[in-house]
C-alpha cells in the first residue's frame, strides 16, 4: 500500500472538511428554514360567545380604526340589514359579522382569522412570509410575500384576501389578532369594543376552561362542542354556539393539524436528500452500464 | 451513396397564414396582459377572494409543466438507456421542453401579484412549503434545459463564427473558445442531463402535493394522498405523445415525411405507461371508496368520467394496437386524445375540483385569462418555428453523396 503523504494526507481531509460543509450548508438548513412552530403554553386567544352577540358591528369598526383603513362613521354600523347578507372578510375589513335565522331568535357570528396552531398559510407560503408567533397570532410579513395565493389556496377557513385592483404592492391581508397592540400590552380592539362581552380574550387553555363551566352551568343555552377546540388541530379562537355550527356557515373540518399530510408527503420525498440522491445514482448507474455495454459492442 | 439522419436548420418561409394568425393571437394576449399589469389582476382574471388560482397556474402552469414532460423522457430513454435510435425525436422535445418551462416560468411570473419579487423563493426558504420545492426545481431545471440546448448553439456557431464590422477580429479567438467550451461541456453534459431527469421527477410529482393542502376543499375524486405519484405517473405517460404529437405537426409543417419508425416505437411504450396510470388512478378511487360520488350525475362526476375515458382508456387501447401504432393519422389521434387527458386532468385538479366554502359564484376564465393563454401558446409556436430555422433542430434523411460518412455524434 502506498504510504499517504502529509501533504496528500491534508488534501484529502480539507476536502473531506470542505464537502461536510457543503452538506452542513445545503442539507440541515433547507429543514431549518423551515417556520418553526413552538406554542408556548400560555398562548392567548379569543372565546366567541355567539349567543351574546347582538350584532352591533362595534367589532367591524373597531378593526378597521385599528388598522388604518377607512372605517367611516360609527352611526354607518347601525344598519342591521347587512347582517343578513353572507359577508366575508376582505381586504377593507379584517372582520365581518353575519346573522343566522337558527332558533327562534336569530344568531350572530363574528368571522375572522381563527389563528391556528397548526396554520395550513404558514405551512403553504412559498417564502415563509406567514409564521404562528408563540404567544398565538398568525402574521403576514409583507417584505416576504410573492403574492402567489397558495395561502388562500391552503387555508381551510378561507381567510386571507388579496387586493385583486391593485397592480403593484398588493397585500394578502387577515386579521392579524392587534399584535401590535398586544405587543404594548393592549387587548384586540374587537374584545375591547364589544359592549356586551360577546368576546372574551385571555389565555387560550383558561378560555377552554370558561367555556367548558358555561357549557356545564347551561346546558340549555349552549350545544356541547367547543369549536376551534380540536378542529384542524386547535385553534386561538374558540367559539360558543346555541345551534349546530354547519349552519352557521362553519366549514365540516377534521381533527387533523391543517396542513394535512402534505408536509408528511414532502419530507418524505426529501428526507435529508436521500431519495433524489439515490435517484440520480440509479440513474447514473443505468447511463453508465448502458454506456459500457455500447462500447464492449464495438470493440 | 449513404442516406444518414441528420439535424439540420430547416431553411424555409417563415411567414405562412397560420403563423400570420399566430402573431395576432400573441398580440391580442399582449394587450391584455399590458392591461394585467397596468391595472391589476383582478382587471383582466375572473379571480377572487374564493377562486385564488385561475387558469394560469390551472393550465399554463401545471398543465404547461407536464405536456413539457417530454423533455425528460425522451433524455431519459435516449441518453440514459443510451437507445441511440431516438436521437432524431430528442433534440425537438428538448427545445419543446425548453420553451414550455420557460413560458411556465413567465406564467407563474404573471400571476403573482408582487411578480417582481419572484426571486424571493432563493432567498427566504420554506422547506415545507410544496409550493417552494416546485420554485426551486422549475428555476433550476429551466436552467439545466438551457446548458442541455447549449451543444446545439456550439454546433451551428462553432466554424461559422462571422461578426460584422469591426468585431470581425475576434472571429478567430470566439471559435476557440467556443470550441473549448463545446469540449468541455461535452464531457460534463452527463451530470445534466442526470440532473435534468432527477428535478423533473421531483417537481412533476411536487406539483400533485401542492393540492393536497388544501383538504376538503378538493372535492374527493381527485383529493389523495397519492396526488404526487399521479401527477408523476401521468407527465411520464404525456411525454412521449406529446413528442409523436409534435413530431408529426412538425413533419406535416415543413413538408417532410413523418418519422413513423421511431415514432411507433416510442408509441409501444405509451400503452402501459397509461395502464399504469389507469391502476393507479381506479386504486385510487377504490381503496378511499369516492367512487359513490359517481352515482350523482354533476359536472364534476362528467368531468372525471371525461378525463379517464377520453384522456386514458381510448388512447390506451389504441395505443396497444399494431395498427394505429403504424398509422400517421391515428397515432397522432390517439397522442392528442392522451395530452388532452392530462390537460383536463390538471383542470380538474386545480379548478373543477377546488370548491371553496364560501363561494357565491363559479369560476370560470374571463376572456382575458383566455387570451393570455392562448397567447404564450401562440409565442411559444413561434418561437419554436423561429429557433429550428436558424438551429439544427429537426432531423431529415441526407443523401451521402461522398464515399466516407461523418458520424455525429
Amino acid at each position: 500500500m502506498k504510504k499517504q503523504n502529509r501533504r496528500d494526507f491534508l488534501k484529502s481531509s480539507i476536502s473531506i472538511a470542505g464537502a461536510a460543509t457543503a452538506t452542513n450548508l445545503l442539507l440541515p438548513k433547507n429543514t431549518k428554514a423551515s417556520p418553526e412552530n413552538i406554542l408556548s403554553n400560555d398562548r392567548f386567544g379569543v372565546l366567541v360567545d355567539t349567543t351574546v352577540c347582538i350584532g352591533c358591528r362595534k367589532c367591524e369598526w373597531a378593526c378597521k380604526t385599528a388598522h388604518n383603513l377607512p372605517a367611516g362613521d360609527a352611526s354607518d354600523y347601525d344598519d342591521k340589514k347587512v347582517l343578513s347578507k353572507r359577508r366575508r372578510p376582505s381586504p377593507g375589513g379584517y372582520t365581518v359579522v353575519n346573522q343566522y335565522q337558527t332558533n327562534q331568535i336569530p344568531t350572530n357570528v363574528k368571522f375572522q382569522c381563527m389563528h391556528c396552531d397548526h396554520p395550513a398559510c404558514v405551512s403553504a407560503c412559498i417564502v415563509g412570509a406567514f409564521s404562528k408567533t408563540e404567544y398565538g397570532a398568525v402574521v403576514w410579513d409583507e417584505t416576504k410575500c410573492i403574492g402567489c395565493r397558495y395561502c388562500m389556496v391552503a387555508c381551510p377557513f378561507q381567510i386571507p384576501t388579496f387586493d385583486f385592483d391593485k397592480a403593484i404592492e398588493p397585500n394578502i391581508s387577515k386579521c392579524d389578532f392587534c399584535i401590535d397592540r398586544l405587543k404594548v400590552g393592549k387587548i384586540p380592539a374587537c374584545v375591547e369594543i364589544c359592549p356586551v362581552e360577546t368576546l372574551t380574550f385571555g389565555p387560550r387553555k383558561d378560555l377552554i376552561e370558561v367555556a367548558r363551566k358555561k357549557i356545564k352551568n347551561f346546558p340549555d343555552r349552549y350545544i356541547n362542542r367547543i369549536f376551534g377546540e380540536a378542529e384542524v388541530g386547535g385553534t386561538s379562537w374558540l367559539y360558543l354556539a346555541s345551534s349546530q355550527f354547519e349552519k352557521l356557515d362553519f366549514p365540516k373540518l377534521g381533527k387533523n393539524p391543517a396542513p394535512g399530510v402534505s408536509e408528511t408527503i414532502q419530507h418524505g420525498i426529501f428526507a435529508y436528500f436521500i431519495p433524489p440522491i439515490a435517484l440520480y445514482a440509479l440513474l447514473g448507474g443505468i447511463m453508465w452500464v448502458n454506456k459500457k455495454s455500447e462500447n464492449e459492442d464495438e470493440e | 451513396m449513404t442516406e444518414e439522419i441528420r439535424a439540420i436548420p430547416m431553411d424555409k418561409k417563415y411567414f405562412t397564414p397560420i403563423v400570420i394568425g399566430l402573431i395576432i393571437l400573441a398580440a391580442i394576449g399582449g394587450i391584455f396582459l399590458l392591461l394585467r399589469f397596468l391595472f391589476g389582476i383582478g382587471f383582466v382574471t375572473n379571480l377572487d377572494t374564493q377562486h385564488p388560482w385561475g387558469i394560469w397556474i390551472g393550465v399554463d402552469v401545471a398543465a404547461g409543466v407536464a405536456l413539457a414532460a417530454g423533455g425528460f423522457t425522451s433524455a431519459a430513454l435516449g441518453h440514459i438507456m443510451n437507445k441511440s435510435n431516438y436521437e432524431v425525436v430528442i433534440r425537438p422535445a428538448l427545445l419543446t421542453a425548453l420553451l414550455g418551462y420557460t413560458f411556465v416560468a413567465l406564467s407563474v411570473c404573471i400571476d403573482l401579484g408582487r411578480y417582481y419579487s419572484i426571486w424571493h423563493p432563493l432567498v427566504f426558504w420554506n422547506g415545507n412549503s410544496a409550493l417552494f420545492e416546485v420554485g426551486i426545481c422549475v428555476m433550476t431545471y429551466v436552467s439545466v434545459l438551457y446548458i442541455e440546448f447549449l451543444p446545439i448553439v456550439f454546433e451551428k456557431f462553432v466554424g461559422n463564427v462571422n461578426l460584422p464590422g469591426i468585431f470581425s477580429k475576434f472571429n478567430g479567438s470566439i471559435d476557440k473558445l467556443l470550441r473549448v467550451l463545446q469540449r468541455y461541456l461535452s464531457k460534463a453534459m452527463f451530470v445534466f442531463i442526470i440532473a435534468g431527469v432527477v428535478l423533473s421527477c421531483l417537481h412533476q410529482s411536487s406539483l400533485g402535493t401542492l393540492m393536497v393542502i388544501s383538504g376538503s376543499k378538493m372535492h374527493p375524486l381527485w383529493q389523495t394522498p397519492i396526488l404526487p405519484l399521479l401527477f408523476l405517473l401521468s407527465a411520464v405517460s404525456v411525454g412521449f405523445p406529446m413528442i409523436i404529437m409534435e413530431s408529426i405537426i412538425s413533419s406535416r409543417s415543413f413538408g417532410l415525411k413523418p418519422e413513423m419508425k421511431v415514432l411507433s416505437k416510442l408509441g409501444k411504450i405509451v400503452g402501459p405507461l397509461l395502464g399504469i396510470y389507469l391502476a393507479f388512478k381506479i386504486g385510487d378511487v377504490v381503496i378511499r371508496k369516492s367512487f359513490v360520488y359517481l352515482n350523482d350525475l354533476n359536472s364534476v362526476s362528467i368531468m372525471f368520467f371525461i378525463e379517464l375515458l377520453v384522456g386514458v382508456i381510448i388512447p390506451m387501447r389504441m395505443f396497444l394496437s399494431k395498427e394505429v401504432r403504424k398509422s400517421p393519422t391515428f397515432i397522432f389521434i390517439a397522442s392528442i386524445l392522451v395530452v388532452i387527458g392530462v390537460l383536463i386532468n390538471r383542470i380538474n385538479c386545480f379548478l373543477v375540483a377546488y370548491n371553496p366554502p364560501y363561494a357565491v359564484r363559479s369560476y370560470f376564465p374571463s376572456a382575458g385569462e383566455i387570451f393570455v393563454t392562448l397567447g404564450f401558446i401562440s409565442l411559444e409556436i413561434l418561437l419554436f418555428r423561429l429557433i429550428v430555422k436558424y438551429f439544427p433542430v429537426i432531423s431529415i434523411p441526407i443523401s451521402m453523396k461522398h464515399k466516407y460518412s461523418i458520424k455525429i455524434k
